[in-house]
């Protein structure tokens, strides 16, 4: 636990020091802060367009570092060769992967909290209503960070930067249409595309399982048994990969 | 006991094609070396030398053979806390100061806060980066990196320093500081295995060396026995008041003659000849000069070997 918990700190303070993720979370922070300005511009719904678009700015800050900064946690450490001094101390492969990891999760678990406090300040000047369901569909999107970052972790363990990225996007999105592809795989009338429909909705996450961003900017609270199901599922699809991700980068030469 | 033990050690990687044969990196290497010494790894370019060290620290699976670093098999990483490593044209993160880079790792390897303070403080001295102590490492310069390496590389007081090419790319000042620094190593009592390009510094510092050519150990000794085992030393005879050209007994045995004036260098490539030459500079009433045994150095038997290796490949 102690060699994980220095690789992780050193891990979220290469990123405190990178300039990328001040860019993304500035870019964050101008989307809530613009949700009020466009909400001026419609004719109705202004306090749904503010809730709606707070939630959308955290979702895709969260996901833009889970791929772009989850994609170079490994690939770059060895096309920069600085895992060869790392691995020649007593910490294991899945130490140094862990570590890598937990550390990005720090720095996404900072930025949404930041992301966060600002929406719900958003918000509050906005006089729109603040519900416990908004802090459920953070959490969840929140989840679904983890899970995207667990992802690009797993490509990066054995393919390059550029490929790892698309991967992981592609997946991001075939995750988000697993509903549409079961009703393929349910209603075509060819084998072949049937079977790869089916297979791709059993192996693919469930990524709209975590989105409950609709209700909870409509006002509804999310059903606490639904939100426990679901932070289960995230957070064990995300063990899966990371064990993957580990049993992966044992197997690599250097 | 031996530091290092490697007994059949091979590698081979996959060509990326199926039908293509794998490429051998290391073919039944073996080698062992003592604790307290300095053993260079000598070897041309693609020898295997990187891959060897590779393997020894945990970077690398061999394909077959075993290892043993410090009584313990490569797999166990335990041992790592008692090894220090400086890998070849190293990078680091380039975000941490000195004194960050150096706590990274000393609290990979175990060490407290209470111990790391003075080490770091010990160490930057040693490397003479204490001025340098809040820079990040991406101000520092080339030698200035090679030398925060090595720090890395010490930092929990290992038993056993694995370095390759630590000399690589540094100006002579480098290149003699980082020998001191190996040396000092030794003093301490611990053991030095490092792959170098650099034959000199290699011959300079090293107890032993081995030679280690398309993955196979060729040569392994100390450093005097190989030089002078084997191999014919030559004899440099100076002498005056004759012209050598004109002695046939002396042109017959001659490596070489460099007439001078009156003075002349007659280079004889065995010491067996010496009586001949010395009888015939008497007999036309030459002066002898001086007369000097050449000793076979390691960069010949180093180039003598590889060109066996060469001949042998075509």
């Amino acid at each position: 636990m102690w060699r994980i918990g220095v690789i992780a700190l050193n891990t979220f303070r290469e990123y405190l020091r990178d300039k990328i993720l001040y860019n993304i979370l500035f870019f964050a922070l101008l989307l809530i802060g613009g949700s009020v300005v466009l909400a001026d511009l419609t004719i109705m719904e202004h306090h749904k367009i503010v809730t709606d678009m707070g939630l959308a700015a955290i979702n895709v800050a969260g996901i833009i570092i889970a791929i772009f900064v989850g994609i170079g946690l490994v690939s770059k450490e060895i096309e920069r060769r600085t895992v060869y001094t790392i691995m020649a101390r007593p910490i294991s492969r899945t130490q140094f992967l862990l570590g890598k990891y937990a550390g990005l999760v720090l720095t996404l678990f900072v930025n949404v909290i930041i992301l966060l406090a600002v929406y719900l300040l958003t918000l509050w000047v906005y006089d729109a209503k603040i519900h416990w369901g908004l802090i459920q569909a953070v959490e969840l999107i929140f989840v679904e960070v983890l899970l995207v970052t667990a992802v690009a972790l797993l490509f990066s363990t054995f393919s390059s930067s550029t490929l790892s990225a698309m991967m992981t996007l592609g997946l991001y999105v075939i995750g988000h249409l697993t509903t549409d592809l079961k009703g393929l795989a349910e209603k075509g009338q060819n084998e072949i595309v049937k079977s790869v429909t089916a297979g791709l909705y059993y192996l693919c996450p469930n990524l709209e399982m975590l989105n409950v961003k609709g209700p909870a900017a409509m006002g509804a609270d999310i059903a606490l048994s639904y939100q426990a199901l679901a932070s289960l599922y995230g957070c064990l699809y995300t063990a899966l990969l990371l064990t993957a991700a580990c049993v992966i980068f044992q197997r690599r030469d250097f | 006991m031996d530091a290092i033990r490697i007994e059949r050690l091979s590698k081979s990687y996959r060509s990326g094609w199926p039908w293509r044969p794998p490429l051998v990196g290391l073919s039944e290497l073996s080698l062992s070396v003592r604790c307290g010494e300095i053993y260079g790894f000598l070897g041309p370019n693609g020898a295997g030398k990187t891959t060897t060290l590779k393997i020894l620290v945990g970077l690398m699976k061999a394909t077959s053979g075993r290892a043993e670093v410090l009584g313990r098999p490569i797999g166990d990483v335990q041992v790592r806390r008692r090894i220090g490593f400086l890998p070849e044209a190293p990078y680091f993160y380039d975000y941490l100061t000195a004194e960050e880079f150096l706590g990274f790792y000393g609290r990979l390897a175990g060490m407290g806060q209470a111990e790391l303070g003075p080490r770091i403080t010990e160490l930057l001295d040693a490397v003479g980066l204490t001025q340098a102590r809040t820079r990040q490492l991406r101000k520092f310069s080339k030698g200035m990196l090679q030398r925060v390496g090595i720090a890395q590389a010490l930092i929990h007081d290992p038993e056993l320093v694995i370095f390759d090419e630590p000399m690589t790319g540094l100006d002579p000042i480098g290149r003699k500081e980082i020998r001191d620094v190996i040396l000092r190593l030794r003093e301490k009592g611990k053991t030095v295995f490092f792959s170098s390009h650099i034959i000199p510094d290699v011959e300079m510092i090293c107890d032993r060396v081995g030679i280690v050519i398309k993955g196979k150990l060729f040569t392994e000794g100390r450093v005097d026995e190989l030089v002078n085992h084997g191999h014919t030393q030559s004899v440099d005879v100076v002498c005056e008041g004759i012209t050598v050209e004109d002695i046939p007994a002396i042109t017959k045995v001659a490596s070489r003659i460099l007439q001078r004036g009156r003075q002349c260098l007659i280079e004889l490539p065995k010491p067996d000849l010496l009586e001949e030459v010395l009888v015939a500079i008497r007999l036309h009433k030459g002066t002898l000069v001086s007369v000097s045994p050449q000793k076979g150095s390691l960069e010949e038997l180093f180039l003598q070997q590889t060109d066996i290796q060469g001949e042998a490949r075509v």
